[in-house]
Formats: C-alpha cells, structure tokens, sequence
C-alpha cells in the first residue's frame, strides 16, 4: 500500500465520520455545507470531463435545469418517485446533449464558437422555464411536494445525515467516472481531438463518435447533480438552476482548483462554497456580493498565472512528471 | 404560430408598433455589437465582459445626473471618458498578459471579470433598479405610440455608427485598425507596433460601451445583471453577424431586436428571446461564419 493510498483512506474515513463529530447546535449548518461542496463538486467533474479536452462548455445550466426539473414536475404533477424520475431527467439531458453536440461535431463548431453556442442553449433552457410558468412556476421556481418526514419514494429526508452519506458517495461516483475516463484509451483520444481535430481524425480516431460520447456523459451526470440538488433543497429556480449565472458558476470553480486533475473540481468548489459561506456568516447581508467579488477577481489573477488551478499547480510541484494540459480549442 | 397570424389580422397596428420598437432597439443593440467586434476583429478575444463596462458607465451617468443634479450631456461625457480607460484598462491589465494563451482561456478570464463587476456593483449599490428620469414625451405616429427617448437613442446611435465608419476608412490609425483585423501577422512584418493598435481599438471599444451606455440610461433603468440581460444577445449577434465583420453585425442586430420586439408582442419576452437564441443555434450550424460568409 502506497502512502497516496494511506492518505486516501484516512481522509475517507474522516469525511465518513463527518457527521458523528460532536459539534453542538453547529453540526446541521456544517452538514449542509459539506453537502453542497460534494453535490457541486460533483456537477464541476461532470463539466470538467468535457472542459479538460478543450470542449468548453457555458451552457451546463441547461443540464441541470433539465434534470432538476424533470424529477420534480414529475414528481408534482403525477406523483413519479425520483428513483425513476432520475433515469427520465438523465434521458432527458442526454438527447438534449446529443442534439446540441451532434451539429456542433458535425459542422465543427470549436474553441469560443462552442462555448456561445452552448451559453445560448443555457439561456433558452432558462427562458423556457421561465416563459412556462403555468406549470414551472415562473421566476418564482417550483417547490417540492412534501411527502412527510421521511419518505424513501420520495426521497426526502429531514434528517441531513441521509442526504450527507448520499451526496458522498454521489461524489464518489463521480471521481471513479473521471478516474475510469482517465485511464481509459478515450482519454488519449479526446486529448488528440482537443489538440487538433484534422490530425487526430487522420489517424483514424472517430472524432465525432468521442464527442458525442463525453458530451453525453458529462451531460448525464451533471442532470443526476441536478436532481441531487433538487431533493436535496426541495426547491427548484430558474436562476439558480439553469442559465449562464450557474453555468459559469461551475466553469469558475473548476478553473480555480484546476480542470486537469482528479481534485481539482471538488478542492475549486470547496474553496469557493467556503469563502462565500464564510464571508456571508461574517458580514452577514451587508456584504452581499463581496463572495463573488473576491473570487472573480482570484480568477482572473488565476487564469493570467496559474491556468491549471490551485490543485492543478501544487500538485505539478509534487509530481515530478510535468503535468502539461492539453490546449484549449483550435479555432 | 396562430398568436401571430391572429394578431395580424386583427391588430396589425400593434405589430408595426413592436416592428418600430424593434427598429429603434436594434439602433442601441447595433452599437454594443459593433464595439464589440471591433476589438474581436482586432483582438481575436470576445469580450464577454463588453456589455457590464456600459453598465459601469450607466451607473456613472445615473450618478453624475440624477443624485448629483448635473446636466446628462455632462454625464454623457464622463461616461464616454469611463468606457475609454475601462477599455484601455482590461487590454493593458488583463488581455496584454494572455494575449497567446488558448482562446478559451482568454474567455474564461473576461468571463471572471464579468462576475467581478457584477458582484461588486451588487455590493455596492444593490440590486435595485435606477434609472435616469427624462420627462420626454411619447409621440404619437399613425396610430403608433413611441417613445421620444427611444427615438433620440436610435438617431444618436445611427450618428455614432456613422463617425465609426469614416473613423475606420478615413483616418490613419482606422486603416491601421482594419489592417490588423484582416492579417494579424502582416502588421509585426511591416515594423507596426501592434500594441499600439491594441490600446487605440480598446479605446474605441470602450469608448462605444460609453456611448451605448448614455443611450441606454434614457430607456432602460441600470442594475447589477444589466450585464447578464443584455450580454448574451450582443456576443450572439457578433457572432451571427460573423466575428469580425461589421456590416454583419449591423444587420444582425435589427434581425435580433425585431424577433425580440415582435416576439414579445406575440406571446411573450421570454419567449421573444427564446426565439432569437434558438435561431442563432440554428444559424450557427448552417452558417458557422455568420450570416454573410460564403457557404462553405
């Protein structure tokens, strides 16, 4: 067993035991921040499978109001249990994803003509969940029907240790994804594609087939995050759920702790849900907007000297082996 | 598709009012495209963060006129002066240090400027709304109620574009501009700084942010995410115009401002720009270059 593996487990264990900490009256306010940094840092992986290979995407709001969503209504409206509402908003993210992806790939639409053009499906998503407000609620956004205390059809506990263990592993799941892709020849294909699409298709890797696929992937888990959020809050809104607001939400945090390797995501989401918790407690709504302040600006600073994020950084001085990113678009 | 027919038959009058409302719309939207494909001509970098510069200059003028009283024209120029040194401010300070790093970041880094502005004038001056009241009157045409401010922003606007226009073709620097935007590389080869370039289209990038701003202010009352309303139609009309290109930029956004006028009308602002959004990812596929590229 390697040290990497002896670090691993103890912090597994410690994030396991989380919620048995004595903490007093603060444990379900720590509780709730913890989860939120799991189910984000996990939407920021799912963004970051397509982001790392140069397929920048402004536009996940769009995934995960659809998959928010799609539980929801169908929850409201016809009493759907989300364990199979979850397969339908999945589905549903992925047709959208391949609709999207499929022209994209098609009439090689790269680099910032791709990010404007997801930005736009991000912004439609919105506008129709605002436009349809008879049965989305409008602006006002859509609570969920309760179902009692505890209910395992409608996946609502009050009881935030429930939600904490099934973020976690919901968290998990995503890193094992990113490791699998990552050890995966898909991998050295999508890199090849990211650095230059006609080299790439000239040695035979079937461009469009690998596009559609991690579209499609990145696209399903960041609807299952959705759906997560959803049951999770018990509150649906259209702009804290779909549009370009979240969308660059979740680039900015992926690119603040680093797109190109396994932590990256989740260490960018941590810091980030920290600060604005931290500085929200602090200064209370005196400082609305101070979060964001600081870490747009920490973003710009980090984009200008360190382009592979906090995690990616330290992590390049550890390791000896350079860790070279792939470049962004070609266009 | 029936609202439309229906409104047409029964209240034509209506519709030409949206067509107009359209027409004077797409004056203002026109002028935030162009600045902003100027410098993507030039730069090869969208400036995501174009549209919340005018806002910080709406912002000035709102101060400069309604809390301190001074006249709008005044605000009119402080507010060109602020467009002018943000311009030049986010070349020198955060474009020039990644002018070759990968578009994408480049992107990301306008993009994390947009969150700081927008962040940082929620918390300085909420989200409340404030606008700049003119008691202009609304004038009556044929039937067809218009507002006077709007009418005056559409004209200015139109005089604007003109100057920009004989500013490209009729001036040194002008030329110098569009030479760059036709083949970056040549200018270094011909002994031209080309960050001088850089700074002057940056200048005038912002200084068109200022304008627009002024015009604006007349109509639209200035908030936090006026940036976010307004932003992702004008990248989407550069980009349906083709990148670069100003005459497609200036067609572009009467057919944008027209689809979200009398989309409006018809059923409803949501629904408006969902159309217009909708008929760019359509556009984009079929014409990757924009409307008046050569098919390809």
């Amino acid at each position: 067993m390697t040290l990497k593996r002896v670090a691993a487990l103890i912090l597994l264990a410690v994030v396991a035991g989380l919620p048995f900490v004595p903490m007093g009256g603060m444990r379900q306010y720590v509780l709730h921040v913890v989860i939120q940094i799991f189910i984000w840092a996990f939407i920021g992986n799912a963004w970051s499978l397509m982001g790392r290979f140069g397929l920048v995407s402004l536009g996940h709001g769009a995934f995960l109001g659809v998959g928010a969503y799609t539980t929801t209504l169908l929850w409201n409206f016809y009493g759907l249990t989300p364990w199979i509402g979850a397969l339908a908003a999945v589905a549903a993210a992925v047709v959208l994803a391949l609709v999207v992806a499929y022209p994209c790939s098609r009439f090689g639409i790269v680099g910032h003509y791709f990010g404007l053009v997801t930005l736009a499906v991000g912004e439609v998503i919105r506008l129709l969940l605002i436009a349809e407000r008879d049965w989305t609620g409008g602006s006002l956004g859509l609570t969920l029907k309760t179902a009692g205390d505890a209910s395992f059809k409608a996946v609502q506990y009050a009881d935030k240790r429930v939600f904490y263990y099934g973020a976690f592993v919901v968290w998990l799941l995503g890193l094992w994804v990113w490791h699998r892709l990552d050890r995966s020849m898909a991998r050295a294909a999508m890199e090849a594609i990211g650095e230059d699409e006609t080299a790439a298709a000239s040695v035979g890797i079937h461009v469009s087939r690998f596009k559609l696929a991690i579209t499609s992937l990145s696209a399903a888990l960041t609807a299952f995050g959705g759906v997560v959020y959803a049951q999770y809050i018990a509150y649906v809104n259209p702009e804290t759920l779909a549009g370009v607001g979240v969308s660059l939400r979740i680039v900015f945090a992926v690119v603040l702790g680093g797109m190109y390797s396994l932590l990256g995501p989740t260490v960018g989401t941590a810091l980030t849900i920290s600060l604005s918790e931290y500085l929200r407690v602090k200064f209370g709504v005196h400082f609305i907007g101070m979060a964001e302040t600081i870490y747009g600006l920490v973003l710009v600073i980090f984009i200008i000297f360190l382009p592979s994020g906090i995690y990616g950084s330290l992590r390049g001085l550890v390791v000896r082996r350079p860790y070279r990113p792939a470049s962004g678009g070609t266009a | 598709m029936s609202n439309l027919l229906d409104l047409l038959l029964n209240n034509p009058l209506l519709l030409a009012e949206a067509a107009l409302n359209g027409l004077l719309l797409g004056g203002v939207l026109a002028l935030l495209a162009l600045g902003l494909n100027l410098i993507f001509g030039v730069l090869d970098i969208v400036w995501i963060v174009y549209v919340d510069l005018a806002m910080l200059s709406m912002y000035l003028i709102y101060f400069t006129v309604q809390v301190y009283g001074f006249p709008l024209l005044l605000g009119a120029v402080l507010g060109i002066g602020l467009g002018v040194l943000l311009g030049i401010a986010v070349h020198l300070l955060i474009i020039t240090p990644i002018l070759n790093s990968p578009p994408i970041n480049q992107l990301l880094a306008t993009g994390g400027l947009l969150f700081f502005i927008q962040s940082l004038a929620t918390f300085l001056w909420t989200t409340d709304h404030r606008s700049v009241r003119l008691n202009l009157p609304t004038i009556e045409v044929a039937g067809m109620f218009v507002s006077f401010a709007r009418l005056i922003a559409f004209g200015l606007a139109v005089v604007v574009m003109i100057a920009l226009y004989v500013f490209l073709t009729r001036t040194y620097i002008g030329t110098a501009i569009r030479a760059v935007s036709q083949d970056r590389g040549a200018m270094s080869l011909m002994g031209a700084n080309p960050q001088r370039v850089y700074v002057v289209t940056s200048a005038v990038g912002g200084a068109l942010a200022g304008v627009a701003a002024a015009l604006l202010i007349i109509q639209y009352s200035v908030h936090p995410y006026f940036g976010a309303a307004f932003g992702p139609i004008t990248f989407m009309i550069c980009v349906l115009g083709g990148l670069g290109n100003m005459f497609g930029a200036f067609v572009a956004s009467f057919i944008m401002s027209e689809i979200i006028s009398i989309g409006g009308v018809v059923w409803s602002t949501e629904m408006g720009y969902v159309i217009a959004f909708a008929l760019f990812i359509v556009l984009m596929f079929i014409r990757p270059g924009g409307i008046f590229a050569k098919r390809q």
